[in-house]
């Protein structure tokens, strides 16, 4: 007997590789019509002293290229680049996936900075293998307990968490200037930020030289392979594979546990989720820490592998682009890692696209606008390159006001 | 002398990956004639209408309109052309008013300003002329969704459609606004419009129809003229074997009572007392059924023994335990089991794979998880079983609970809540709006649920599902019972005045 099928598609069940390739297709397309769009505008603002419009466009582009993935250098910055944004990434995908929007990442991610800054600068006498994870612990709770704050007030009293998480960022800022200016400042140095971290909390990089006291201030460098070779200094350290391994724990949790089935339940139907036996409370507040708790570990992995202290004006921007990031994976924890390394990439390489075309940096600011509309708009993309909508795709992100 | 059909439809044929949802289908619709399409969820009726109105492209056959070849693109020609559509969920904002919902997108306009003043009036006159009374200036969000119905056949008259398909207009209507849409559809066509109405009802098509065609996977199995057809004809017509219209079952054995309910107080979303006092006991082995006309409580009563929604007054016990403050997983392990009456809202994930959702709500146990683990493994035998158990028509175990007919989805809960071992079932609505094959094997199962000594509470709006399967009928009026019967003493009639309120003798003090 024929089975009456009511779709025409029939799914298959999802794979850790089948999740990375679905849906991939309307942000790759968005990336692409963002850079034809980014080419047209250099092509009306190319300098007339470079070349024809063309030569430019293709210049600049591969300027651009050859800026983020032009040899060993290159995308080893790429991917420090990107580091921030896959953690930061995975935190605003995570309250997603329970109808929560996270714009407080930035604020929890300040948090997480200054916490692991703290501990980290504190001289414990404690070994690397303890002093490290204790630093990017503290910076993890502060995430985490920042951002519970909403969780618990949407649950509670349905405060928007959109409202609340924005408020607590501004809080957040206060609060890092006012540490970082008075309390936590370190008296020995005149600019405004806080202590060095002791070398035993620092995240070390993968490879280079045994020492580089401009870098970070007198402290004592370690990376895990040592060479001389000046070839091999690079500065990608330990929190990329840390990064790394978050967006595969964050997989497994939302696939694979109970915890993770009942996050994406409430996000997917509150109700049925209520009908199930589920607490929204509960996941709320658990969605939202885990969330901060990410967010709060990008900072730490900035201040403990890059900047190795806090400074006043510590404004990083990446809690509010990796909104963007999360989008661009459609919230899919493993899409976050090209969507953050694309994001990386943009960044670095813009700087050599400007030396040899002179066209200015913000043109990268816009090919990432354009491509955040073409993903938010995705119809947009699906009429262009007449794409029809599969049955069944839709993604959660945020729910409306109230209720 | 021949008339000329209307519309006439010659061998359409539409292919998906893997199926053949309309096959060679002919059919004419005359002017001034309401011509009915039976068949079940799946058999190509939906496809057939969304060609007709433009959504979907045929791969073979034509369509004549006045005698006229015609092609439609999109759904702007089909309006063009004067084919008019209402769908099952309604294309309406609902932050708009009524009569800015019917112009919209074809607003009469002076200069760059929105004429309302001669919109209201067209609005008027239409209403007036075909007897669809609106509230022009109300928000659609205020209106029921019989009144949002109108609204949207206005909006179709509005944009001037001589024929009008009519997608299951009745499922999401109380009995009394679905007489209110015959008497609608008889002044339309009455008036020289053409009606296409779909439905899976056979009492409606049977009453309302001036011709019936039946269609089973994909094709036009037979047509029927609706006075020398029976309920009976046309059922077996639809699903191609005698079905089973009444529920065959021995007298019940009823045990001890499983659920107790004793003057219980509920409020409803906006704070007011809907459930005023209810008493009533369940025992293992009977089906209580609820009558009553919607709206009356019924929904608030089931939510609040579900734990649900907060228990203000009174008291729930079930198998002997206070449940009044208890959650919802509390009550489910107690073994009740729950089919919500908003499936798609309540019952199921619709965005989650069949399995997911045969797993709702026991995921977090044994054999589904161990610790904090899902394992992936059981889930997926569980739903092979289920699927295979419970017939739930689809491609595969994985293919998203959204993309299956009402049918099929209800199945689901139904497999879900009956996979495992219960005391209580909580049934709402357990059949509203999906077609008779799943009807019949859902009413089977609810009985055989009972033959094993389980406790049932059926609550449906529909008085002949009630009578069909409950062993004793309690009515429920403005959040009071105000009568059980015995199946026995239970009377079309008698249970008809008791929903409407009226009872022989005074309740409560109440006058009768």
């Amino acid at each position: 007997m024929a089975v009456q099928l009511d779709a025409p598609l029939a799914p298959q069940r999802r794979s850790f590789a089948t999740a990375f390739l679905r849906g991939a297709l309307v942000p790759l397309l968005a990336i692409l019509t963002a850079l034809l769009v980014g080419a047209i505008i250099i092509w009306f603002s190319a300098p007339a002293d470079r070349g024809t419009r063309f030569e430019v466009v293709v210049a600049a582009y591969r300027g651009l290229f050859l800026g983020a993935f032009g040899g060993r250098q290159a995308i080893a910055n790429t991917l420090v680049e990107a580091t921030p944004y896959i953690l930061a990434g995975l935190a605003v995908a995570v309250a997603f996936k329970c109808g929560l929007f996270n714009i407080g990442a930035e604020g929890q991610l300040f948090l997480g900075a200054l916490a692991a800054a703290t501990v980290g600068a504190s001289q414990l006498g404690l070994p690397a293998i303890i002093h490290l994870p204790l630093a990017l612990l503290a910076g993890a709770l502060a995430g985490g307990i920042w951002a519970a704050i909403p969780g618990y007030l949407r649950a509670r009293t349905g405060a928007h968490e959109v409202i609340t998480t924005i408020m607590l960022n501004y809080i957040a800022f206060r609060l890092l200037d006012y540490l970082v200016t008075g309390p936590l400042k370190d008296p020995g140095a005149s600019a405004l930020r806080t202590p060095f971290v002791a070398s035993a909390a620092q995240l070390p990089r993968f490879i280079g030289p045994l020492e580089d006291p401009g870098l970070t201030g007198g402290q004592t460098y370690r990376p895990l392979i040592v060479t001389a070779d000046p070839e091999w200094n690079l500065r990608l350290h330990l929190g990329f594979a840390i990064a790394i391994l978050a967006v595969w724990g964050i997989w497994w949790l939302l696939n694979r546990t109970t915890t993770g089935f009942e996050i994406r339940t409430v996000g997917a139907n509150p109700e049925a989720a209520r009908y199930a036996g589920m607490s929204i409370t509960k996941n709320f507040v658990v969605a939202m820490a885990l969330s901060g708790a990410l967010a709060g570990l990008a900072g730490s992995g900035q201040v403990l592998g890059v900047e190795h202290n806090v400074k006043s004006l510590f404004s990083s921007g990446y809690g509010f682009d990796s909104i963007a990031i999360a989008l661009l994976a459609k919230s899919n924890p493993i899409a976050i890692i090209p969507a953050a390394v694309f994001w990386g990439a943009l960044n670095n390489g813009r700087g050599l696209m400007q030396a040899q075309t002179g066209i200015s940096i913000e043109l990268i600011r816009i090919v990432q606008a354009l491509t955040i509309m073409f993903v938010a708009a995705d119809q947009i993309v699906r009429w262009i390159y007449r794409i029809r909508r599969p049955i069944g795709d839709q993604v959660v992100f945020s729910r409306g006001w109230g209720k | 002398m021949q008339q000329q059909p209307t519309l006439e439809v010659r061998e359409i044929t539409k292919r998906f990956p893997g199926v053949l949802a309309n096959d060679h289908i002919s059919f004419t619709l005359m002017q001034g004639e309401i011509h009915a399409f039976l068949g079940e969820n799946g058999a190509g009726k939906s496809t057939l209408m969304n060609i007709l109105y433009g959504l979907y492209a045929p791969d073979e056959g034509e369509i004549l309109i006045n005698g006229q070849p015609v092609t439609i693109r999109n759904s702007a020609d089909a309006i063009a052309r004067g084919i008019g559509m209402v769908h099952q969920e309604f294309a309406l904002v609902d932050t708009l008013t009524v009569a800015e919902n019917i112009m919209l997108g074809t607003e009469i306009t002076s200069g760059p300003l929105v004429d309302e003043r001669r919109a209201n009036e067209r609005i008027a006159q239409l209403s007036q002329e075909y007897g669809l009374q609106v509230p022009p200036d109300a928000l659609v969000q205020d209106l029921p969704v019989g009144v949002q119905q109108r609204v949207e056949i206005l909006k179709a008259l509005y944009r001037n459609a001589e024929m009008l398909i009519l997608d299951e207009p009745t499922a999401v209507l109380t009995p009394q606004e679905a007489e209110d849409l015959f008497r609608v559809m008889r002044s339309l066509v009455e008036r020289g419009k053409s009606i296409i109405f779909i439905s899976h009802k056979l009492k409606e098509v049977l009453r309302i129809a001036d011709r019936i065609t039946v269609l089973r996977r994909g094709k036009v199995v037979g047509s029927a003229n609706p006075r020398e057809s029976t309920e009976q004809t046309l059922a077996s017509m639809m699903v191609g074997r005698d079905v089973v219209l009444t529920v065959d079952k021995d007298a019940a054995q009823p045990g001890q009572a499983v659920l107790e309910v004793r003057d219980l107080v509920v409020l409803d979303d906006r704070h007011q007392v809907a459930v005023d006092g209810v008493s009533l006991d369940v025992r293992a082995g009977e089906v209580l059924g609820i009558a009553g006309v919607q709206g009356n409580g019924q929904t608030e009563l089931v939510e609040a023994i579900n734990g649900l929604r907060p228990v203000i007054n009174g008291m729930v016990c079930i198998v002997g335990q206070n449940t009044s403050t208890a959650a919802p997983r509390a009550i489910n392990e107690l073994g009740v089991a729950y089919i919500p009456e908003d499936r798609k809202g309540t019952g199921l994930v619709l965005a989650y794979p069949i399995a997911d959702n045969l797993v709702l709500s026991t995921y977090y146990r044994s054999p589904f998880a161990k610790g904090m683990r899902i394992l992936a493994n059981t889930i997926e035998e569980q739903a092979r079983k289920l699927v295979k158990e419970f017939d739930i028509r689809t491609p595969s175990i994985w293919t998203s609970a959204g993309a299956l007919s009402g049918g099929n989805q209800q199945k689901i809960i139904v497999a879900r809540e009956f996979s495992r071992q219960i005391k209580l079932l909580v049934a709402s609505q357990p059949t509203r709006g999906i077609d008779v094959g799943s009807i019949e094997f859902i009413h089977r199962s609810i009985i055989e649920q009972r033959d094993e000594g389980v406790a049932v509470l059926l609550v449906s709006a529909e008085l002949d599902e009630v009578l069909a399967l409950s062993d004793r009928i309690a009515v429920m009026y403005k959040g009071r019972i105000l009568a059980v019967l015995p199946r026995a003493e239970a009377s079309r009639d008698r249970l008809g005045l008791l929903m409407a309120g009226i009872t022989e003798e005074p309740t409560h003090g109440r006058p009768a």
